[in-house]
């Protein structure tokens, strides 16, 4: 069965073809992503991001159809992301997914983005039943599987820990190209000093808002125009930088992040950890949560950018496993919102 | 928006193959060896042995917290030091203010570690689990078991202490002493509650908010959920043993359902 799948919850169009045969891996047959990148020191708009992914729906559509070799009768359904997200770029992509489902006369599959996620990470690594850390830049949340739902163990109880980086990224006006987490991550790299910056876990959730504060309050002490007595220095008398202030930044946030999903592990004992989102994608992240994998005889998963950030295959994949459940959505329930829980989505494809 | 070349992404050939597992073995700081030691449980936070104290005949509880190596070493060691001292003192005030908690024999922030009392019983979750895969019946006593989990919270929260990780694996069933060598499948639902792991825990006189003692049981309220779905339902008698067990449990109730909302990206319908 082949399904084409439609992402675009966030500043991503992603575009994917994927086929499922009995007893056989998945095969993807496209996977095409467009990003729309704003200026440094902004954000993405939901209008703007919504023009983009219209402008790009059509063209992108056709590319994965001929990139995939196949016709329109070879697709079985057509799965887009139901929710959650931007509102007007989900829009503007569950409406290309009904022009297509109308069009070619195609049964459409709404799609939880976060499941999504979750489905395409075990899939790709192999990871079976491990404890999933789903974190990009509008979630953060720590995921078991228990009874048919994809169970919310701890989340973040502001935003997002990647909202939490692209904002202080806007702060030291980090460009947002190819996206603002990579290049803290390559500012990071170069810091040497430790600043110390609020740790806030609570059980296990988190909390970003008030580190991200602190942050952009020390940010402001790097200010070279500022007098030498009070621009911001170590306890040993050095001057901060930057790149100091991202690396702080990075090695306290995923601090929490491995706390709360080594908390998590224990509760359910489980040894595998899977890390999906855009976050994912963060080598220090990674390597930090493969220290607390191996110390507790575990393993962690995580993919690289081409399915950690947001993409169609993801989506086609999960919707894909639901069709073949007989679950569709019917076109006047083909809405999409920007509240969906993960536990939500009734998990019908597993024991 | 100028038009860009796509890039399209190719196939993957493999999954990224996972870290090598083999565990390192920790050693304990002085004065511990590893002989007199049995490895209890490894929680998120510390190792947790089994050892004696003073007579060969006593036994307690180590709680050693190792260096994190994912962990910067100056975030470490402030985290670790406060976690530790902030444990150790809300467990004496619990023992002091007639809360059933496991005593402090001894401790050593900068070594990391620390010597308890030592708990003889099941954990609630343990004790929930067997219940349902003997097929959930034993109504009167699950449901007196769940009222003193409720009066033990709350009397937690009465005298300022908030839990902080509030789990169904760290409550206590302890065994009634004189059934210790006979006992029974029943008997694992009369014993006493005992609160463990304070870790996370943070006490204060004044200022300790209802907004603090909500999300206490909002964690233990999801534990129960996220572990148990056949203990779920059981929850309500916590919560109603709760109301009633100190002046001011009704206002954390009340706060309890604005921390339920707030979770993020909840339905807008409930």
């Amino acid at each position: 069965m082949i399904a084409l799948g439609l992402e675009g919850s966030a500043n991503k169009i992603g575009i994917g073809i994927i086929s499922h045969a009995p007893s056989k891996p998945p095969v993807i047959l496209a996977n095409l992503r467009h990003t729309y990148n704003s200026p440094p020191g902004e954000g993405f708009l939901p209008k703007d991001t919504a023009l983009h992914h219209r402008a790009w729906v059509v063209r992108l559509i056709k590319q994965a159809i001929r990139q995939a070799r196949i016709t329109i009768p070879d697709i079985d359904c057509i799965c887009y992301t139901k929710g959650p997200g931007m509102g007007a770029p989900l829009q503007s992509v569950a409406l290309a997914a009904r022009t297509c489902a109308l069009l070619w006369d195609k049964p459409l599959v709404g799609v939880n983005h976060c499941v999504g996620h979750i489905e395409m990470g075990r899939s790709i690594t192999g990871a079976e039943n491990p404890v999933v850390l789903y974190v990009s830049g509008g979630n953060t949340q720590v995921i078991a599987y228990s009874a048919n739902r994809y169970r919310i163990f701890g989340e973040t109880l502001d935003i997002a820990i990647g909202n939490c980086i692209d904002r202080f990224a806007r702060t030291l006006m980090i460009p947002n190209d190819p996206f603002p987490g990579y290049n803290v991550e390559q500012l990071a790299k170069k810091g040497r000093h430790f600043v110390e910056l609020p740790y806030a876990v609570k059980g296990m959730d988190a909390s970003f808002s008030g580190i991200l504060a602190a942050a952009d309050v020390l940010a402001k002490g790097l200010d070279e125009s500022l007098p030498e007595e009070k621009r911001l220095r170590t306890e040993e008398g050095e001057l901060v930088t930057r790149e100091d202030l991202c690396f702080s930044l990075q090695e306290t946030i995923y601090a929490m992040l491995v706390e709360i999903t080594e908390r998590a592990m224990a509760h359910v004992g489980s040894k595998q950890v899977l890390v999906v989102g855009g976050v994912g994608s963060n080598e220090r992240l990674q390597q930090m949560m493969g220290m607390m994998a191996r110390d507790r005889g575990g393993s962690v998963f995580a993919t690289d950018e081409r399915f950690c950030i947001d993409n169609g295959i993801m989506i086609a994949h999960a919707g894909l496993l639901e069709f073949q459940t007989g679950v569709a959505t019917k076109l006047e329930d083909s809405t999409c919102t920007q509240r969906f829980r993960t536990d939500e989505v009734y998990v019908g494809w597993r024991e | 928006m100028a038009p860009e070349t796509i890039e399209p992404t190719a196939p993957p050939l493999r999954a990224p193959s996972p870290p090598p597992t083999d565990r390192p073995l920790h050693t304990l700081p002085a004065p511990f060896t590893s002989s007199n030691l049995e490895v209890l449980t490894q929680g998120a936070e510390a190792l947790v042995y089994k050892s004696v104290f003073l007579t060969p005949h006593t036994p307690c509880v180590v709680k050693y917290r190792p260096p994190k190596p994912y962990r910067h070493p100056v975030l470490d060691r402030r985290l670790t030091k406060a976690r530790l001292l902030a444990e150790a003192r809300v467990l004496v005030r619990c023992k002091r203010d007639g809360v059933d908690v496991p005593g402090v024999l001894g401790a050593d922030w900068e070594g990391g570690w620390l010597v308890l009392e030592w708990v003889e019983g099941k954990t609630v979750r343990g004790v929930l689990d067997g219940w349902a895969e003997r097929g959930a019946g034993e109504k009167e006593g699950i449901l007196g078991l769940m009222e003193r989990v409720g009066l033990a919270v709350g009397r937690l929260h009465e005298i300022g202490v908030c839990h902080g990780d509030l789990t169904t694996s760290n409550l206590m069933v302890r065994v009634p002493e004189k059934k210790a060598e006979v006992q029974e499948q029943n008997d694992e639902l009369e014993g006493d509650i005992v609160l463990i792991d304070f870790g996370l825990a943070s006490h204060s006189t004044q200022n300790l908010q209802d907004e603090d003692r909500a999300v206490d049981l909002y964690v233990l309220e999801r534990a129960f959920a996220a572990t148990h779905p056949k203990a779920e339902p059981l929850f309500k008698d916590v919560l109603s043993a709760y109301g009633e067990s100190f002046k001011g449990a009704r206002a954390v109730l009340k706060k309890l359902e604005d921390v339920r909302l707030r979770g993020r990206k909840r339905s807008m319908l409930g």
